[in-house]
């Protein structure tokens, strides 16, 4: 019965577009199905279906949630009929991946006003193939019941996270599986050198207490307290906090300001009514929908800060924000693969090992802060450094040949490919795995020597 | 010759009915089983590099550290959860079976609505009670200076799973219990067997068939399972593996899928091994099927012990709906042992967004669970009464579809659907809402598949060749005599289905198309996917233990009365 009076109330809709199409006054306006696919949470999702559907009623907005990475595979997997308008999600690479499989068709947005770039990143796609509505950060969170109780220290830069006080009580998501947290381990590792950066990210993985499968997985626990700190991107903290819970957020120097994304897809049924809902997106109306309690995302649109509650982050004003790292698109894209992959499997898979090592290193350096010993605090150096090394250098991580072990596809029977992934993998485990117990029992070592 | 004479014979005995019953089901498992599968794990044994077929894959996956470690972890999970299972629902099953105890329907349905509870929702419930910095926990350190790691690593994954899924040997025991000639227990009972020895030589070796049930599926549903592992953030066991790389790595990544078929050849190894362990005996029983065991009263000291030890049980187990109800009803919860405040908005709002997700859901999952029992019984009765050749296949291949990760019969039927327009709209198949009840349907068949065999297995053919003797055709001794006989086994594998099919997420979410044919756990999941959703969603959930609940209840209130009529009724 449902699906009847639907698809009757479609061909109504259809014959409708017909009939005023016809009519050169209506041609440029909008009607009918729209349907998004989008990562976004139904908090969001819903206040602009209803602020676009009150400025165009004859617009059914159709949201579709899927993570982003469903929802990418969803568009391939669907491309042959293809039934959805827009791609709406934050990661700017799921963007690139469905740019270079060819399922975006270009737009220019009407609005005017909205800066090149916010921070370091440029807000649209050179081609025109995506344009970023709503920027965004990454950075620290906080539960204050939790901090109290245990302790803590209010933390501010990501080398604070390293400190042994943080032991068990940090969160992060996987990058493999969370593109914003991928940027942010990305950024580090451009703000602070590979080397250097590989280091602060695994030291502070020594004090993760888990790693969620899920971006949301994060705030979540912090919000309820099952850890305390959780490294996230910034609406996260913003809208919990705009729900009430007990948490704070900072943003630390090394950071890089993102923008969230929408795409009109190819061959969009309704491509009047995707693009119409693009330049809503970005006009005064729709930016400040950013702004509700529980969505806090930072508006692209410069002039919508005047209207934003008081404290409200302003990449535009502040420069600090965002601006410390030139976040290199090309260099990220190269690596995206291994990088992710080798958070994985020296990270992601080992973070017993890793949590053991790191536990032994703070252990001997309580010790030695006690009691000197100059032999000791050679071999704790060495702990850290085998905790910190690379089984990959910079150079290698961007090879080509590497990245072919993971690339998803064949290209043709000719392309070498060196090595497979799986093998690659077991190869970068067992360095960690050694490397970790080695740590630990230098540490172990050394701890033993300052007693 | 003898060879040709005796396949000859075969086929003169096949009866056209039940092959054409066969056919039929074939084609059904065939078409949205099989295909979509195979369209998806091929590649496996497929190069990466030149397509070729290749046994390479496999190889790493032998030799790779995280996957052998994510292999041990499964099995011992899977292991420790039918054992914690099996405490649970053992003496539920046997209390409220063979004692005269007030309220044992309550109770059986009550230990029905673990599975009623979405995993993940179920897993978010239980860390608020029992996590680290869980009520129990903050309480016990504030009072007592100490914590309990229930839900630590691989700990959580077997409470949680145990908790969830021990309603599969309830189920599957209490019918087993309940179908068991009380003539034998009196015999025993005659030549001075009493007691304990009574239950462990005679009661419970003939109720062997609903446990090993039962068991067989809590192993295989925990080696598989996908949701709760990953909500507890446990990623080394071999289905996240699967689902991590099928999901992050991408759709030509082989791992995923060696993986996949690993997890399906273990499971097809679990219920052989249970078969194994059933073959050669003959559990049924000549008198008519719903006599059961004589109940008798407890003594009152026995009953003080008796019900304590069913409500310890039964606050165990519905402890998640009890976190879930609080969270639906709380403002803030965070870091405390109760939440901050009470409120009713989190309701409203259900009420004013979400009233399509629950009718489509009842739409689905009952139309999935009517699916599951037909095809169940028909394949049940193929197997155990019939001499078609290849019948066991029927078995074998709706219990594989336990071991495909839902994501992957997703990724398929999107793969085999998609490019099929519909008649009349011109719509792909795949955006069909009676896909998203097949796709239910294949993933709970299993359920009732076992439920029905268990139940046919205890119905003694005797009692239909008396039917046929005194001149009832093939047809109607099937309606008549075995069905009804049934009824039991075939209700506990409807309301699994049911119930079952009612919350799952991971098939769901690949074949959503559209918010107005979603159902109910697709809409948790969104709503669970940000701060502000987490009371609405917590009271959807709610919304959704309450109607199958109900509709459980019902179903047993509806089959108690008609074994009634039929003076079934001791």
């Amino acid at each position: 019965m449902l699906r009847t009076s639907r698809n009757l109330r479609n061909a109504a809709a259809a014959l409708g577009v017909l009939l005023l199409s016809g009519t050169a006054a209506f041609a440029q306006d909008a009607s009918g199905k729209l349907v998004i696919v989008t990562s976004f949470p139904k908090d969001m999702t819903t206040a602009f279906q209803q602020a676009y559907q009150k400025a165009n009623p004859k617009v059914t907005v159709e949201i579709l949630n899927r993570n982003t990475n469903a929802g990418v595979k969803y568009l391939q997997e669907t491309a042959s009929n293809n039934g959805v308008d827009l791609f709406w999600a934050s990661a700017p690479d799921a963007f690139e991946v469905l740019k270079g499989a060819g399922l975006l068709q270009p737009y220019k947005p009407k609005v005017e006003g909205i800066p090149e770039k916010v921070g370091a990143y440029p807000v649209n796609d050179p081609e025109g193939m995506y344009a970023g509505f709503a920027a965004s950060g990454y950075g620290i969170m906080w539960n204050s019941r939790y901090m109290k109780a245990n302790d803590l220290p209010i933390p501010k830069e990501w080398a604070d996270l390293t400190k042994p006080a943080y032991y068990d009580h940090v969160a992060i998501s996987a990058p493999s599986r969370s593109g914003t947290t991928h940027l942010t381990i990305e950024t580090i590792l451009q703000g602070e050198g590979w080397e250097k950066g590989w280091r602060t990210n695994k030291e502070m993985a020594g004090n993760y207490r888990t790693i969620t499968e899920r971006s949301f997985g994060v705030p979540d626990g912090v919000n309820s307290g099952a850890f305390g700190v959780g490294i996230v991107i910034d609406f996260f903290a913003l809208s919990s906090q705009a729900s009430g819970f007990p948490v704070e957020f900072v943003y630390p120097t090394v950071t890089t300001i993102v923008p969230a994304n929408v795409g009109v897809v190819k061959n969009a049924p309704n491509k009047a009514a995707a693009e119409g809902f693009v330049d809503f997106l970005l006009s005064p109306k729709g930016q400040e929908v950013l702004l509700e309690p529980a969505i806090r995302r930072l508006p692209v649109n410069p002039v919508t800060y005047e209207k934003a509650p008081a404290g409200y982050p302003n990449p535009f004003k502040d420069k600090s924000l965002g601006s410390q790292v030139n976040f290199d698109v090309n260099v990220s894209q190269a690596r995206y693969n291994v990088v992710d992959a080798l958070f994985d499997q020296l990270v992601t898979f080992q973070l017993d090992d890793l949590k053991a090592a790191t536990q032994a290193i703070h252990k001997a350096e309580a010790a030695l802060a006690k009691k000197p010993n100059d032999k000791a605090k050679a071999l704790l150096g060495e702990a850290r450094d085998l905790v910190a090394a690379m089984p990959v250098t910079a150079e290698q991580a961007a090879d080509p040949q590497l990245a072919g072990a993971f690339t998803v596809e064949r290209k043709s029977a000719k392309d070498a490919v060196p090595e497979r992934q799986a093998q690659v993998e077991q190869k970068w485990a067992a360095f960690a795995k050694e490397n970790y117990a080695n740590a630990r029992k230098k540490a172990d070592e050394a701890a033993a020597l300052a007693r | 010759m003898t060879s040709l004479a005796l396949t000859r014979d075969r086929i003169a005995r096949v009866r056209p009915g039940p092959a054409l019953a066969a056919l039929l089901i074939a084609a059904f498992l065939l078409l949205f089983l099989v295909v979509p599968v195979v369209q998806v794990i091929f590649v496996a044994f497929q190069d990466k590099t030149t397509g070729a077929f290749t046994l390479v894959n496999f190889a790493d996956f032998f030799q790779n550290d995280l996957f052998m470690r994510s292999f041990g972890n499964s099995f011992y999970v899977s292991a420790m959860s039918v054992v914690v299972a099996s405490l649970l629902a053992l003496p539920l099953a046997y209390l409220t079976t063979r004692f005269e105890f007030r309220g044992s329907v309550l109770i059986q349905s009550l230990g029905i609505i673990p599975l009623i509870m979405p995993p993940f929702i179920g897993a978010v419930a239980m860390q608020l009670l029992f996590g680290r910095n869980g009520s129990v926990n903050l309480l016990l350190r504030d009072h007592f200076g100490f914590s309990i790691p229930f839900m630590e690593g691989l700990n959580g994954v077997i409470f949680v799973q145990s908790i969830h899924y021990f309603p599969f040997i309830l189920i599957n025991l209490s019918a087993s219990l309940k179908n068991i000639d009380r003539a034998m227990e009196e015999s025993a009972q005659n030549l001075g067997c009493h007691g304990f020895r009574l239950f462990r030589r005679i009661v419970f070796p003939l109720a062997m068939p609903g446990y090993v049930a039962g068991a067989s599926l809590v192993f295989i549903k925990v080696f598989d399972d996908l949701g709760t592992p990953l909500l507890l953030n446990v990623n080394d066991m071999l289905a996240p593996q699967a689902y991590l790389r099928i999901s992050s790595i991408g759709i030509a990544d082989p791992m995923g899928y060696v993986i996949s078929v690993v997890l399906i050849a273990c499971s097809l190894l679990a219920l052989w091994v249970s078969a194994l362990a059933m073959r050669g005996k003959d559990y049924a029983t000549v008198q008519r099927g719903g006599g059961g065991l004589a109940k008798r009263r407890l003594k009152p000291l026995e009953m003080v012990a008796a019900y304590g030890i069913v409500l310890l049980i039964l606050v165990l187990v519905l402890a998640p709906h009890v976190g879930l109800g609080l969270l639906s009803f709380a403002t803030i919860w965070s870091f405390s042992p109760l939440p901050d405040a009470f409120t009713l908005k989190h309701y409203h709002t259900v009420f004013s967004e979400s009233g399509q997700y629950i009718t489509n859901t009842l739409l689905y999952a009952s139309l999935a669970a009517l699916l599951d029992v037909v095809i169940g019984t028909a394949i049940a009765y193929l197997v155990l009464r019939t001499k078609l050749p290849g019948r066991q296949w029927l078995d074998y291949i709706a219990m594989a579809a336990l071991a495909v990760p839902g994501v992957v019969l997703g990724i398929g039927y999107l793969r085999s659907f998609y490019g099929v327009p519909m008649p009349f709209t011109g719509q792909p198949l795949s955006n069909f809402w009676l896909i998203l009840v097949f796709a239910l349907a294949i993933r709970r068949l299993p359920y009732a598949l076992r439920a029905c065999t268990a139940a046919l297995q205890q119905v003694s053919s005797s009692l239909e060749e008396a039917a046929e003797n005194l001149g009832a055709t093939k047809l109607r001794t099937v309606g008549r005599i075995v069905v009804p006989l049934m009824s039991g086994g075939i209700l506990a594998g409807f309301v699994t289905s049911f119930a079952t099919a009612a919350v799952e997420l991971s098939a769901t979410i690949m074949l959503v198309h559209s918010q107005s044919d979603a159902p109910l756990a697709y809409g948790l999941y969104v709503y669970m996917q940000s701060a502000a959703g987490r009371g609405p969603g917590a009271a959807l959930g709610i919304f959704a233990v309450i109607i199958v609940g109900l509709g459980t209840y019902l179903s047993h209130v509806v089959i108690e009365r008609g074994r009634r009529d039929r003076g079934q009724d001791h």
